[in-house]
């Protein structure tokens, strides 16, 4: 890991984005041999940072750092799909392409969610930061057209289980790891640490 | 979008009949340490030359255009990987352009180079596609296959594309298979069929002699899908050349009609909203109609149990060809078996069962070279080189060596392709002692399905013997 002060950080000023920090860390290259000592190829170790845009999709986001759940309307009265609300968030309607009304549905969610579908698995690619095993959750809502994927942290999933939304409002990431989910009536205390109901 | 209106449902046509001359492939395997990717894609462009007769710079001689085939860049650390073939293969200074759909990169490449040619831009275009899986580590390579999913709403989650799949699965399962001993037992058969064709194949690397119990008793990667139910991961190049009617003769005496259909869905599965499913020519209104009453929550569609963009490259392909029932007029087909669970699926998104029945393909024999309920001939054999779970999948090259594993059935060329000791031997690999003959024995026609990924690209490509088409051009 990196130290505090390593840590590559950007901020926006004047429309452009200001660096600061390291974002690259130089390693040499290893020669590979194979069984008999001949060379056959070489190490290439990369070490880089992204710098990203959430553009539309900012407000959601930065939302879920405030425990509240924003989705997203089509209120154009010409469009086959007024009043879809998506979750996933979507800027656009993907019919007419307006952009969409941002509305919250913190509340819809913790009175409606419900497990879809699930998948537990021990398995994670490299940089995953969740706890395993991890058990992937499909969550569907009233009144929302689409199916929202995440995490749940307390309990076992089941097809049709009532969940609610938690969120990690004391040490935001500012990523979609903000939202978990909990079977409804989990108490607080049994949330993990930063996240609140 | 889930209406579609008449302009966006019209039949594809093509300007003039296009063929596969003939197609070339490489060795699959885990890992290649001792071969850089050039020498694969030229060990499959000149099986490709050998397989007519002709020497790899006579072939290149009536090349025009050139169309590649390679997923993802960030395995090879090479942007561009294109160009780098295209100049060692000597196609410079040759019109060149690389495709990248996911798992459906190889049949993407392959809609590319037909188009170019149906369209008269072309009278020889080369589709050649490859994968390099092996330069890095497992668990890197599975970041990287995650950022295939979407990088903020998903990649995050575990940076591991099997459990963003797998919900799919376990929806299916649990609706359509109903949790049932008896289904898991058939999603096992699959991974059984498709290991114990691929011992049959020179090329593959995943043939295994397994039984129902292996598959069971393998270890979990995620509920319900077990080590056994996966595809491999692969390192591997495969290669066709399509041409217009004049060229194809040119070539050989025996080239392939070949048409193409193209579907796509979202991207995140969470983004599907409800519809109408669109009906193949086999399928009559009202079909479904009790669906969710048979399969309680199998009432939305396409939701997390069937694949869109499969039905829709279908509807294309079958509409084009004159296709109306896949198990009558189609004799041989390799599909995406990427999970023995989406095999299930897609059996019903092409319309070999109608949804909800999918298992009864395997459960028939139907889908088997030799049907073991009866002994005889299965109906319509499926992925008879072991497909993705016996075979390969090196993603980019994945989808022409299924095309190129159809056509060697239509040329009635299975056994010389992959029964010749040399060919073994020059592979590394030990020809079983109880090697079978798989040839579908008069073989006229064939379909391919090439799939990214939880189904945000499809293809469906369909050869026919020229002498043996189901309507007139």
């Amino acid at each position: 890991m990196k130290s505090e002060n390593d840590i590559g950080r950007v901020s926006v000023k004047n429309g452009r984005y200001k660096i600061k920090g390291k974002f690259h860390i130089i390693e040499p290259n290893t020669p590979i041999f194979d069984d008999n000592g001949k060379l056959c190829g070489i190490t290439n170790p990369r070490d880089m940072t992204y710098i990203h845009s959430y553009g539309g999709e900012a407000i959601f986001f930065e939302s879920l750092s405030k425990g509240k759940l924003m989705a997203s309307r089509c209120d154009n009265p010409k469009c086959d799909s007024k009043d879809s609300i998506f979750m996933p968030f979507r800027i656009y309607c993907p019919d007419c392409l307006r952009k969409n009304t941002v509305i919250d549905i913190t509340d819809i969610a913790k009175k409606t969610a419900m497990i879809h579908s699930f998948i537990i698995t021990e398995r994670s690619g490299a940089f995953n930061t969740l706890k395993k095993p991890i058990k992937f959750i499909n969550v569907e809502f009233e009144d929302v057209c689409t199916i929202f994927m995440g995490y749940l942290t307390v309990g076992e999933p089941k097809i049709g289980m009532r969940v609610v939304p938690i969120f990690q409002t004391k040490k935001p990431t500012y990523t979609i790891m903000d939202i978990s989910w909990v079977p409804i009536g989990t108490p607080e205390s049994e949330l993990p640490e930063g996240f609140t109901l | 979008m889930i209406k579609f209106s008449d302009k966006q449902l019209k039949i594809p046509k093509m300007a003039r009949p296009v063929y596969l001359a003939t197609s070339g492939m490489s060795r699959f395997g885990r890992a290649f340490p001792t071969l850089r990717t050039e020498e694969l894609c030229i060990e499959a462009l000149t099986e490709a030359a050998d397989f007519i007769k002709m020497t790899p710079a006579e072939l290149k001689q009536y090349i025009h255009t050139a169309y590649y085939g390679h997923f993802a860049d960030h395995f090879g650390d090479q942007l561009l990987g294109e160009a780098v073939i295209h100049d060692r293969l000597g196609l410079d200074p040759l019109g060149t352009i690389g495709v990248k759909t996911g798992g459906a990169t190889g049949g993407s490449t392959m809609w590319e180079a037909i188009k170019a040619v149906a369209s008269g831009y072309s009278d020889c275009a080369l589709a050649m596609g490859w994968e390099r899986m092996d330069e890095v580590p497992t668990d890197e390579g599975n970041h990287l296959i995650s950022c295939a999913a979407d990088k903020d709403w998903e990649t995050p989650l575990g940076h591991i594309y099997t459990g963003y799949y797998a919900v799919m699965a376990q929806r299916y399962w649990q609706i359509f298979g109903k949790a049932e001993d008896s289904f898991r037992k058939t999603m096992a058969e699959i991974a059984v069929k498709n290991r114990g064709y691929g011992r049959m194949n020179p090329y593959a690397h995943g043939g295994m002699k397994i039984t129902v119990e292996d598959v069971i008793n393998s270890p979990v990667v995620a509920y319900p899908l077990r080590v056994l139910d996966c595809c491999l991961m692969s390192v591997g190049a495969a290669c066709g050349i399509i041409c217009d009617e004049k060229t194809a003769y040119e070539l050989t005496d025996n080239p392939l009609r070949i048409w193409i259909g193209a579907g796509s869905h979202t991207l995140r599965v969470a983004d599907r909203r409800d519809m109408k499913i669109p009906l193949l020519p086999n399928e009559e209104p009202g079909l479904y109609d009790d669906l969710g009453k048979r399969f309680p929550g199998g009432d939305r569609y396409p939701g997390f149990s069937s694949f869109l963009a499969a039905r829709i490259a279908s509807y294309y392909a079958y509409n084009m060809t004159g296709v109306v029932d896949p198990c009558e007029d189609l004799d041989v087909i390799e599909l995406h078996d990427a999970f023995t669970i989406s095999d299930i699926q897609s059996y019903e998104d092409v319309g070999l069962r109608p949804y909800g029945e999918g298992r009864d393909y395997i459960e028939s024999g139907d889908g088997y070279h030799t049907n073991p309920k009866t002994g005889k001939p299965g109906r319509l054999p499926s992925n008879l080189c072991g497909g993705l779970i016996g075979c390969m999948h090196a993603v980019g090259a994945t989808g022409l060596m299924q095309i190129a594993e159809i056509g060697y059935h239509i040329w009635n060329r299975w056994a010389e392709i992959h029964g010749d000791e040399k060919k073994w031997k020059k592979f590394g690999r030990e020809k079983p002692k109880d090697w079978t003959d798989l040839q579908v024995k008069g073989a006229k026609r064939g379909l391919t399905i090439s799939h990214a990924g939880v189904g945000s690209h499809v293809t469906a490509t369909i050869l026919m013997h020229p002498n043996h088409l189901l309507k007139e051009d």
